[in-house]
C-alpha cells in the first residue's frame, strides 16, 4: 500500500515512488490510483507529438517556461511534464534523453519532470502514461505537458489522452501527399511548424496550409474503440475548431507567445462548447476499454495450462495450424 | 505487472564537455536492459540531485574527467541524502587517480570505473548492488 498523503501534500519524493508503483503496474499502483481518481479532473492536459528530432522537448521547456512565468502577470502555474521515449524490442533498455533540452527548468520547485520508456507500447506513448498524468493531476499540477516518442504517422494515442494536441512539424520533412495521409496531421488541434528559422519554411507551411485547405473542416469523433455515441446531428449549430497553423523557433522562443494563446483560444473552444465534456468522456471510456481488455487478457492467460501456450505456438510454427485456429484452441468457449 | 527496469541517470557534472565515455556507458546499460536516464553535458549537482528524484533513479553514474570529482561526487550524496534518496547508488567514471578512489568509496560512492573498465563490469556491478 502506497502513503498517499504526502502525495496529496506535495511530497515529490513521494510522488516520484508513487509514479514508479504506476509505471510498473503493480497492484499497490493500481489500488493508489483508485483511491486518487476522485482528485483528478482538474488539470490541463496539453499532448505534443511529432516525428523525433522536430523539436518537441525544446518546445515543451519552452511552454513550460510561459506558464511559469505568465508574460499577462497572472499567477504561474504548475507543470508536470512527462516524456515519452521509445524501448529497445530487443533489450527492453532504453535512452531517455528528453531532459537534456529541458535543463533551464531545473531548479524550479513548480515544475516536475518525469521521463518514462514506452516498454513496447506502439501508439506514441507507454500503456501506463494515462495513469501517470492521473496522479499529477491529483497531486494538483495545473498544467501536464505529454510528450510522446517520436511519432511517424500512426502514433495517434496521444489525442485520446490530452485536452489539446500540437503536432510539431519542421521544414523539409515530407511533401504534399504525406501532408493529406490520415493519422498524425489530423489529430492536430494546433500545428507547429517549428525550426521556421532552417530553409523550406515556406514550402513545408505551403503543404500544410493546402492540406488544411482541401476539405471542408469536419468535427473529429474518435471512430476507433471509444464506444461513445455522439449525436452529430444534434451538435450542428456547434462551432467548430479550425486548426491553426503556427510557426515557432523553440531553440530561441520565437512564435511560442503565439503559441501559447492559441492554446488558451483552444482551452475556451473546449470549455464553451461541450467538447471538453466530450473528450473527457472518450478518454475515460479508452481508458475502460483498455483496462478490460487488459483483465481479459490476464484472465486469459492465468487460465491457461502449463506449456500450452507454447504447444500450440509450436504447431502453428510447423504450419500444422494457423494463427486463427491456435487462437479458436486457446479461448476456451466460455472465455468468447 | 511488467517487470521493474533498473533507472540509471547518467550524468556529466562539472565544465568539461567530453561525454563521449558517458554516452558509451548509456549505450551499454540500454542493451543490458537498463532505463538510462541521459541528462547531458555541464550539469551542477543540484541539477543531477534534482533529476533523481523526479525520475526515481536506482542509480547515479557521474562521469568526470575535469578532475573536480572530489569536489561534486560529495556534493552530489549530500544532496541525494538531503532528499531522502540515501539508498541510491552513486557510481564515478571517467579519469580519477587511484589515490582517490578509496577516499570516494570511503564518502560512500558505491564504485569508481576509470577508463579500459569493460561495460560488462559496469553493467554487473549495478545489477549486483541494486537487486
Amino acid at each position: 500500500m502506497v502513503e498517499l498523503k504526502p502525495v496529496l501534500e506535495g511530497n515529490r519524493l513521494a510522488l516520484s515512488r508513487l509514479l514508479s508503483q504506476i509505471e510498473n503496474d503493480t497492484g499497490a499502483g493500481r489500488e493508489a490510483l483508485s483511491e486518487l481518481f476522485s482528485h483528478t479532473g482538474k488539470a490541463k492536459l496539453i499532448g505534443v507529438t511529432g516525428a523525433p528530432g522536430t523539436g518537441k522537448s525544446s518546445l515543451v521547456n519552452q511552454l513550460a517556461h510561459h506558464f511559469r512565468n505568465p508574460e499577462d502577470g497572472t499567477k504561474p502555474k504548475t507543470v508536470a511534464v512527462v516524456a515519452v521515449d521509445p524501448s529497445s524490442p530487443f533489450s527492453g533498455g532504453a535512452v531517455l534523453g528528453d531532459r537534456i533540452r529541458m535543463n533551464t527548468l531545473s531548479g524550479d520547485p513548480g515544475v516536475f519532470i518525469r521521463s518514462m520508456a514506452s516498454r513496447g507500447s506502439l501508439g506514441g506513448l507507454a500503456t501506463t502514461t494515462a495513469g501517470v498524468v492521473q496522479a499529477f493531476d491529483a497531486a494538483g499540477y495545473e498544467i501536464i505537458l505529454i510528450e510522446t516518442v517520436g511519432a511517424g504517422q500512426a502514433e495517434v494515442d496521444i489525442a485520446r489522452l490530452a485536452h489539446t494536441t500540437l503536432v510539431v512539424e519542421a521544414p523539409g520533412l515530407g511533401d504534399d501527399i504525406q501532408a493529406i495521409k490520415a493519422g498524425i496531421l489530423e489529430i492536430a488541434d494546433i500545428l507547429v511548424v517549428n525550426k521556421a528559422d532552417r530553409p523550406g519554411i515556406e514550402q513545408t507551411e505551403r503543404a500544410l496550409k493546402n492540406m488544411l485547405a482541401l476539405a471542408h473542416p469536419t468535427r473529429k469523433v474518435f471512430s476507433n474503440h471509444s464506444r461513445v455515441a455522439v449525436d452529430l446531428e444534434e451538435l450542428e449549430d456547434e462551432p467548430l475548431w479550425l486548426t491553426p497553423l503556427v510557426r515557432t523557433i523553440a531553440s530561441d522562443g520565437t512564435g511560442v507567445p503565439e503559441l501559447l494563446k492559441l492554446f488558451y483560444d483552444h482551452r475556451e473552444y473546449l470549455e464553451n462548447t461541450g467538447e471538453l465534456q466530450r473528450r473527457e468522456c472518450a478518454r475515460l471510456a479508452n481508458e475502460l476499454h483498455l483496462r478490460v481488455e487488459r483483465s481479459l487478457v490476464e484472465g486469459w492467460r492465468a487460465s491457461l495450462a502449463d506449456g500450452e501456450y507454447q504447444d500450440v505456438l509450436d504447431k502453428v510454427v510447423s504450419r500444422e495450424v494457423s494463427p486463427h485456429q491456435a487462437a479458436a484452441q486457446l479461448v476456451k468457449e466460455e472465455q468468447r | 505487472m511488467s517487470d521493474p527496469k533498473i533507472r540509471v541517470i547518467v550524468a556529466k557534472p562539472g565544465l568539461d564537455g567530453h561525454d563521449r565515455g558517458a554516452k558509451v556507458v548509456a549505450r551499454a546499460l540500454r542493451d543490458a536492459g537498463m532505463e538510462v536516464i541521459y541528462t547531458g553535458l555541464r550539469q551542477t549537482p543540484e541539477m543531477i540531485a534534482e533529476a533523481a528524484l523526479q525520475e526515481d533513479a536506482d542509480v547515479v553514474g557521474l562521469s568526470v574527467l575535469s578532475g573536480a570529482h572530489m569536489a561534486l561526487a560529495p556534493k552530489v550524496l549530500e544532496l541525494l541524502k538531503a532528499n531522502g534518496q540515501q539508498d541510491v547508488k552513486v557510481f564515478i567514471g571517467g579519469i580519477i587517480p587511484d589515490e582517490d578512489e578509496p577516499k570516494l568509496l570511503e564518502m560512500g560512492v558505491a564504485g569508481v570505473f576509470g577508463p579500459g573498465t569493460s561495460t560488462d563490469v559496469i553493467v554487473e556491478q549495478i545489477r549486483a548492488i541494486v537487486n
